[in-house]
């Protein structure tokens, strides 16, 4: 039975949570031990998943100073997960301290969490909400009290779609993110995909097993599939790459940047 | 962090510990710092330090061993940057451990704090909910799958009787009610086995006093988070009062409001439900019509009738109180006892006698003794008999009327025959309007001719209806009918025109043939009939015929006790010349003595008279009242016309005692209108 809006999620902490997780992976102790558990099996699998998360991580730095050099102020990080080293707003705010930020995400310790850090902090709000119903995102009265979808905003859905299955349709709820965007606005992205692992599929599918086991199922999407979520946007040079390949701010020598690094797809689509 | 960035960061500390590596006095406390700083960029990996202690190891006193002002010795150099990665390594640890600590402080807050939003919010849900259990108009009631009640609601208790423990007091699977529909309990357990999801039923329950409280029930199953079924829901609505109100819709529409007896609809659907029966069964119809009882309704009134319908009602009702019997109002003064059984062949014949033994005691009204009788049609027959409701009622009405035609105050037994005639007799009936306006009326004439010289006097016009299926039927098939229904008004008119029309027709064909009569029928209603004077004046102007060539036969009986005003039109068209003939005379017992008075001309004996003349030698007896009738006729200025002439000797006999005109096969049938044109060509030669 699907949960009506107003009954509240469960919380239960002996689950292992993909934002914990994450936070893990970039070093950062925001995690229990079954999310370390969980995130040290999937390393097993891909030692490389810490290499991929700061590539991700630097990736998003480097496409929120691309808006921020665009003149846009606005930003919306669904997925935003646990806030730690360099946040969006920190990174936005340092370009252009007017910049507004809100995060969504729908893991209620993530929320009590950046309630927590964006405590005291301008310009900054966190909503709890799902990706997978876009309009409870855009009627938010957390966000539309911050933004204003009238102007644009860099919606950033990093490291986010490849959780959302295809039977939850995220190509409609993306579709519907674009929709509400004004003109100018930016899609910035990341998604899994098994192209660029420097793995077979099969030892790359042991990470996926992993994420399966805890329920939230690790999507991996091909280039052409990624690239549909981009329609209607013209996509900013150099189009879908991988992440270090997008804008790098200096040459990427090939001995500098771990291989894993170069795992999935990054891009980041202008509506005209 | 770029890697720009992050020399940039470390670049700093880098000049940090060659400044700590020279400094006098050695200090390596500082070194503590860098290792704090490493930890603020990020590197919290284990590897960074490991591998940024390696660098120190290797490079620190190999690039900036000698740099120094006072130059230090090797050996004091290595000693140095030895006690400073200790430093440096004690500060990183410590200030990833504050900083490890802090993070987990941080998420474990975090962690609380959800858990107590979503806790509240659960809180605000189960109150709403509660809420909803408790407020709800509709009784709500939580079971297990054993049936054990686990919860319900005020409403529900309510509905029940208001105690709870009464409620709870039963399994879900003991509420059983006699009226339970069958399916029920075949749902019930599908539901707790988990074969079913949810049942919408209508399902009556005891309450704790006693009476029945009717639901509309939803139960639904409850799983839990694996799937596995858990509780039922129950969600009733009482629907007692719209039943009742819906069953007193039903019984007002299915019972006549003056008697309370079952109206025309309940007993059509109890009759239809008995003819549908399959099995063996037979069933008895009692078709019950009061005699009389318009006449009782005219003199006292509608509500000294209404009053008097209620009593029959009542005593018909102690009629028929077995199971299986019935009786109900048709409408005005019909009532139907119907009995249904193996035996109703007996049974209904005692119905029938009952019913009319309870109608022989009279009925008091303001002060009246009124006898009321009643004529009964029986019908009785097996029950799957592929007989209507509707044909099996007609039979009965049918049947009725031949009781009130055999003079009421009993009842008739249905036989196939009967109905067959009065069937047709009805279909003819609603057939003759069309037939008139389809022209299907045609009419035939029989000459009648002048005793004296044998010559043809006139014609008698007579009716005839072709009908599309019977064929030709004579006027004793019909005109009872229209004469019934009023249709001999505007079928007599078009007689009168058609015979006018044909009589001028001849006339002016034989000019010298002498005058040239035509008789028409005239029917009692006719008579009564306002514009017959007029109608008549209007037919013979439009047609040119003289009003001395008509001729109106009326008949005796409808004449007896005539009054003036009857006789009015009659004596107005004689006035105008008409003749007016008395048809079927020596029938009716009329009073001679009045035949002064009637503005007669001519006396039509009736064919029993001749009859008697057909043997041979004729009946002595029947030549005598000819005789003695010729002579009265003559006496009073009448002429005398004999029908049913069927010999040469019959016509000789008449001739001799004085007979005027005579009719009759002898002549001629009655025939088209030429044959009578042919007669009259003879005649001329």
């Amino acid at each position: 039975m699907e949960r009506p809006a107003w009954a509240p999620q469960g919380i239960d902490i002996s689950v292992p949570s993909v934002s914990r997780m994450y936070d893990f992976y970039l070093g950062g102790s925001h995690n229990f031990e079954v999310d370390r558990e969980a995130a040290r099996k999937a390393m097993e699998f891909m030692p490389g998943l810490p290499k991929i998360m700061q590539a991700n991580r630097a990736f998003m730095r480097r496409a929120v100073h691309y808006a921020t050099a665009q003149g846009i102020s606005q930003f919306l990080d669904i997925g935003s997960g646990i806030p730690t080293f360099g946040n969006v707003h920190e990174v936005a705010q340092t370009a252009d301290p007017a910049a507004k930020v809100a995060y969504v995400d729908h893991d209620p310790v993530a929320v009590a969490h950046s309630q927590a850090v964006l405590e005291g902090v301008g310009n900054a709000v966190i909503a709890a909400a799902d990706l997978r119903h876009p309009q409870d995102i855009l009627k938010d009265p957390v966000i539309t009290g911050l933004l204003d979808f009238d102007r644009p905003v860099a919606l950033l859905l990093v490291a986010v779609l490849h959780f959302v299955e295809d039977a939850d349709e995220p190509y409609a709820a993306v579709a519907e993110l674009r929709e509400a965007l004004a003109p100018g606005s930016l899609l910035i992205m990341t998604h899994a995909s098994y192209e660029g692992i420097p793995l077979s599929q099969e030892q790359a599918g042991g990470t996926v097993d992993v994420y399966r086991t805890i329920r939230n199922p690790l999507i991996m999407r091909s280039r052409a599939e990624v690239s549909r979520f981009f329609e209607g946007y013209e996509m900013v040079d150099p189009g879908l790459v991988s992440m270090p390949e997008w804008r790098p701010d200096a040459p990427v020598g090939e001995d500098q940047e771990d291989p894993f690094a170069f795992s999935g797809f990054a891009g980041v689509g202008r509506k005209a | 962090m770029t890697r720009q960035e992050f020399e940039r960061h470390l670049l700093p500390l880098a000049r940090r510990l060659n400044e700590l590596l020279h400094a006098r006095p050695f200090d390596p406390a500082p070194a503590h710092q860098v290792g704090e700083a490493l930890v603020a960029a990020h590197c919290t990996d284990p590897d960074a330090l490991s591998s940024t202690l390696g660098v120190i190891d290797s490079y620190l006193v190999l690039y900036c061993g000698r740099s120094g002002s006072p130059e230090l010795s090797t050996e004091d150099s290595r000693a140095r940057c030895a006690r400073m990665q200790h430093a440096l390594a004690g500060g990183f640890t410590l200030a990833l451990r504050e900083r490890t600590l802090t993070e987990q402080e941080a998420i474990a807050r975090s962690a609380l704090a959800a858990r107590s939003q979503a806790e509240h919010a659960l809180h605000a849900t189960e109150a709403r909910f509660r809420a909803v259990f408790k407020d709800a108009a509709i009784g709500i009631g939580i079971a297990d799958l054993d049936g054990n009640i686990l919860e319900v609601n005020d409403t529900l208790t309510r509905m029940f009787g208001g105690l709870e423990h009464h409620v709870r007091s039963h399994k879900v699977h003991e509420w059983v009610h006699p009226e339970d529909s069958p399916q029920v309990w075949k749902y019930y357990n599908e539901l707790v086995r988990g074969e079913r999801e949810h049942y919408h039923v209508e399902k009556p329950y005891f309450r704790n006093d006693g009476t029945v409280l009717w639901t509309n029930l939803t139960v639904s199953l409850l799983r839990d988070s694996e799937g596995r079924p858990e509780y039922q829901l129950a969600l009733m609505e009482d629907t007692t009062e719209r039943r009742l109100l819906n069953l007193r819709l039903r019984y007002e529409a299915t019972h006549d409001a003056l008697t309370g007896l079952p109206n025309r609809t309940l007993f059509f659907e109890r009759l239809e439900k008995t003819l549908a029966a399959k099995n063996g069964t037979r069933f008895g119809l009692c078709y019950l019509d009061l005699d009389g009882f318009k006449a009782i309704n005219d003199s006292l009134g509608h509500a000294a009738g209404d009053r008097l319908l209620v009593e029959v009602a009542d005593r018909l009702q102690s009629c028929a109180t077995a199971p299986g019997e019935m009786v109900a109002r048709l409408g005005g003064d019909e009532f139907v006892a119907l009995t249904t059984g193996p035996h109703t062949e007996d049974e209904v014949d005692e119905l029938a006698c009952r019913i009319l033994g309870v109608l022989a005691t009279p009925i008091r009204l303001d002060g009246r003794e009124l006898t009321v009788r009643g004529s009964i049609g029986v019908v009785e027959g097996p029950a799957a008999g592929a007989r209507t409701a509707a044909e099996v009622l007609r039979s009965a009405d049918i049947t009725m009327y031949r009781a009130k035609s055999a003079g009421g105050n009993r009842f008739e037994l249905a036989d196939a025959e009967a109905d067959a005639r009065a069937i047709t007799r009805h279909g003819l009936t609603t057939a003759l309007p069309a037939a008139l306006d389809r022209g299907e009326f045609f009419i035939e004439y029989q000459p009648l001719v002048h005793l004296g010289d044998g010559s043809v006097h006139g014609a008698e016009a007579l009716v005839r209806w072709c009908h599309p299926q019977h064929g030709v039927l004579g006027p004793d098939r019909f005109i009872p009918l229209a004469e019934h229904t009023g249709l001999i008004v505007p079928l007599g008119r078009w007689v009168l025109e058609e015979s006018v029309r044909q009589a001028n027709f001849w006339k002016e064909r034989h000019s010298d043939g002498g005058p040239l009569r035509i008789n028409v029928n005239l029917s009692p209603t006719q008579l009564h009939h306002p514009r017959l004077v007029a109608e008549t004046v209007d037919v013979l102007e439009r047609s040119g015929l003289e009003p001395g060539a008509l001729c109106l036969e009326v008949t005796e009986s409808a004449l007896i006790g005539a009054d003036d005003d009857l006789l009015k039109p009659l004596r107005q068209l004689a006035e105008m010349g008409v003749d007016i003939a008395l048809d079927d005379f020596g029938t009716g017992y009329s009073n001679l003595a009045n035949l002064r008075r009637l503005p007669v001309s001519v006396l039509k004996l009736d064919r029993s008279f001749t009859q008697g003349m057909q043997q041979h030698p004729a009946d002595p007896v029947d030549l005598k009242i000819v005789e003695g009738i010729v002579s009265l006729a003559h006496s009073l200025g009448l002429a005398v016309t004999v029908e049913g002439v069927e010999t040469g000797a019959q016509a000789e006999q008449l001739r001799q005692l004085g007979c005027d005109t005579a009719q009759g096969w002898y002549y001629a049938r009655p025939g088209a209108p030429d044959r009578i044109h042919a007669l009259l060509l003879a005649d001329a030669v």
